[in-house]
C-alpha cells in the first residue's frame, strides 16, 4: 500500500513548502483575521444601529456574504478588483492586481460578515442595564460602547472569534483556485511537479491538522480559563 | 471602466453545444444540488451516529468518535477533496483502484466529491446533535428508565426525537453549508454551478454577467430553503423548547 512511498520528496520541497507556502497562509490569515475583526465590529454597530437604512444595509452585506460559497466570493473579487482599480485610480484599463492583494481582500470582507455575527451575538450579550449605565454616567455613544460594552463582549466572544479564525487558517486553502502559492497551492506544485500526489497531499493533510488541532486545543483551554462566573 | 454588458449573451450557444449558457448554469445548479442532497444524507446518517454515540455510557466509543470529529474537523476542505480524489485510488488495492480511476467523467468526480463533503459535514452535524443532547434537561433521559426503557428505547423515543426539534435551525444553516462547499468540488473537476459560472467567464469572456446569474441563483436556492424550513420548524416545533439559542457558532 505504501511501497513507493517517497518521503526525500517532503524533506527537498520542505524549505519551499515553508518559506513561500506557509508564510502567505500565515499572513493571509492574519491581515484577514484582524481585518475582519476591526471591520466585523463596525459592522455590527452599524447592524444594532436603531436606524433602519443602516442596520438594514449591514444586514444585507452579511447576509449576501453568508449565503454564497466563499469559492463564489474568490473568483467574484478576482475579476471585478482590477475595474475598481481602475475606477478609484481614474484610468481606462483595468489595473493589474496581484493574487495576493486580491485574496487579502477577499478574505478580509468576506470574514467581516462572519466576525460581524459574533460581535453582535458579543454585543447582544451584555445586559441592557451596562448601558443605561454608562449614560447614567453621562457617557456618549461612542464612549459607553468603547469602554463598557465592547471590552466585555470581546472577552465574551474570544473564544468564537479565535474559532472563526482557525476555519478561517483552513479556508484560506481555497485560494488555490487562483492558482495562489499559499501552503496546499506549494505543495500542489510540487506535487505536479515530480508525480508525489500521494505523499505531498498527505503531508499537507497532516501539517494543517496538527496547526488546527492544537489552535482548538488552546481555545479550549483558553475557553475555560476567561470564563467569567455569573 | 470600460465593460461592455451584454445581457443577451445567456441565450447564446455554449461552446460544448449543450443548449444556451443559462441552460448549462442551470445543468450546474442541478449538479449542486444532486451532490449537496446526497452529502446531505450521509452527513445526516453519520452525523447523528456519531453524535449519539459521543454522550452513551462506553468511554472508548466516545473516544473513538471524538477522534474522528477532531481529524476530519481539522483538515481543510479543499486537502480532504484531494484525498479522496488523488491520493485514495493510490491507497486501495490496484484492482479497485483502477476501477475507481476509470469511472466515466461526471461520476469519476461526482462520487469522490459526495463521500467527501458528506463525511466532512457529518463532524458538524455530529456536533449538533451532541450539544442538542446535551442540552436538553437530564430528567428526560431519567424519565424514559424510570418507564422502563432500555438505553436505546430511551434515545429512539424520548431524546432524540426533541433533540431534532431543538437543533433544526442550526440543521437548517448546516444544510446551506452544504450546498455552498459543494462549490469547492470545481477543483475535482465537477462542474456544478460555481465551475459552469467560471466556465462561462472563459468561453464568453462575459465575468460579470456569469457571475451575476450564479449569484442570483445561489440566492434564491438559499431562499427557498429558509422559507421550507421555517415552515417545517413550525410544524414541528415543541412549546417551550424551540427557539432555545444555541448560541453564535464559528462557520464559513
Amino acid at each position: 500500500m505504501f511501497s513507493g512511498f517517497d518521503l526525500d520528496v517532503i524533506q527537498r520541497s520542505l524549505p519551499y513548502l515553508f518559506r513561500e507556502g506557509m508564510i502567505f497562509t500565515l499572513t493571509l490569515t492574519a491581515i484577514a483575521m484582524s481585518g475582519g475583526i476591526v471591520f466585523g465590529t463596525l459592522l455590527a454597530l452599524l447592524r444594532l444601529s436603531s436606524r433602519a437604512w443602516l442596520s438594514s444595509i449591514a444586514g444585507g452585506y452579511v447576509n449576501l456574504m453568508r449565503s454564497l460559497p466563499l469559492v463564489l466570493v474568490i473568483f467574484w473579487f478576482y475579476f471585478l478588483m482590477p475595474y475598481v482599480g481602475a475606477w478609484i485610480l481614474q484610468q481606462d484599463q483595468p489595473v493589474r492586481i496581484g493574487a495576493f492583494l486580491s485574496a487579502a481582500i477577499t478574505f478580509t470582507l468576506f470574514e467581516t460578515a462572519y466576525y460581524c455575527e459574533i460581535m453582535r451575538a458579543g454585543i447582544q450579550s451584555i445586559p441592557h442595564g451596562q448601558v443605561a449605565a454608562g449614560q447614567a454616567l453621562g457617557l456618549g455613544y461612542l464612549r459607553t460602547m468603547g469602554y463598557i460594552v465592547l471590552p466585555q463582549a470581546f472577552r465574551n466572544m474570544v473564544p468564537v472569534l479565535l474559532t472563526q479564525t482557525v476555519i478561517l487558517f483552513q479556508d484560506t486553502s481555497l485560494v488555490y483556485v487562483i492558482s495562489s502559492t499559499d501552503f496546499l497551492g506549494a505543495a500542489a506544485k510540487v506535487a505536479n511537479r515530480d508525480g508525489r500526489l500521494v505523499e505531498m497531499y498527505l503531508f499537507a493533510a497532516a501539517v494543517y491538522f496538527v496547526v488546527s488541532f492544537a489552535a482548538s486545543f488552546y481555545v479550549r483551554r483558553l475557553q475555560t480559563r476567561i470564563a467569567v462566573i455569573r | 471602466m470600460n465593460y461592455n454588458w451584454n445581457w443577451k449573451i445567456f441565450f447564446d450557444p455554449e461552446p460544448g453545444g449543450s443548449g444556451t449558457y443559462i441552460q448549462y448554469l442551470f445543468v450546474g445548479l442541478a449538479w449542486t444540488l444532486a451532490v449537496a442532497l446526497c452529502a446531505w444524507v450521509i452527513a445526516l446518517a453519520v452525523g447523528a451516529t456519531v453524535g449519539t454515540l459521543r454522550t452513551g455510557p462506553s468511554r472508548w466509543v466516545e473516544r473513538a468518535c471524538a477522534a474522528y470529529v477532531e481529524l476530519f474537523r481539522n483538515v481543510p476542505l479543499l486537502v480532504q477533496m484531494f484525498l479522496w480524489y488523488f491520493v485514495l485510488p493510490e491507497l486501495l488495492p490496484t484492482a479497485i483502484g483502477d476501477w475507481i480511476k476509470q469511472m466515466p467523467p461526471p461520476w469519476g468526480s461526482y462520487v469522490p466529491a459526495v463521500l467527501c463533503l458528506g463525511i466532512y459535514m457529518s463532524v458538524r452535524i455530529a456536533e449538533q446533535v451532541r450539544a442538542g443532547i446535551q442540552s436538553l434537561p437530564r430528567g428526560q433521559g431519567m424519565a424514559g428508565t424510570a418507564l422502563g426503557l432500555t438505553l436505546p428505547q430511551t434515545y429512539r423515543y424520548v431524546i432524540l426525537p426533541m433533540t431534532f426539534r431543538i437543533i433544526l435551525p442550526p440543521l437548517t444553516s448546516e444544510f446551506m453549508n452544504t450546498m455552498k462547499n459543494s462549490a469547492v468540488a470545481l477543483t475535482i473537476g465537477l462542474l456544478e454551478l460555481t465551475g459552469r459560472a467560471k466556465a462561462m467567464q472563459e468561453f464568453s469572456f462575459h465575468v460579470f454577467e456569469a457571475f451575476l446569474a450564479a449569484t442570483v441563483i445561489y440566492l434564491l436556492v438559499n431562499l427557498a430553503v429558509v422559507l421550507a424550513m421555517r415552515a417545517l420548524e413550525r410544524q414541528v416545533r415543541v412549546p417551550g423548547f424551540i427557539g432555545v439559542s444555541t448560541g453564535v457558532q464559528a462557520g464559513h
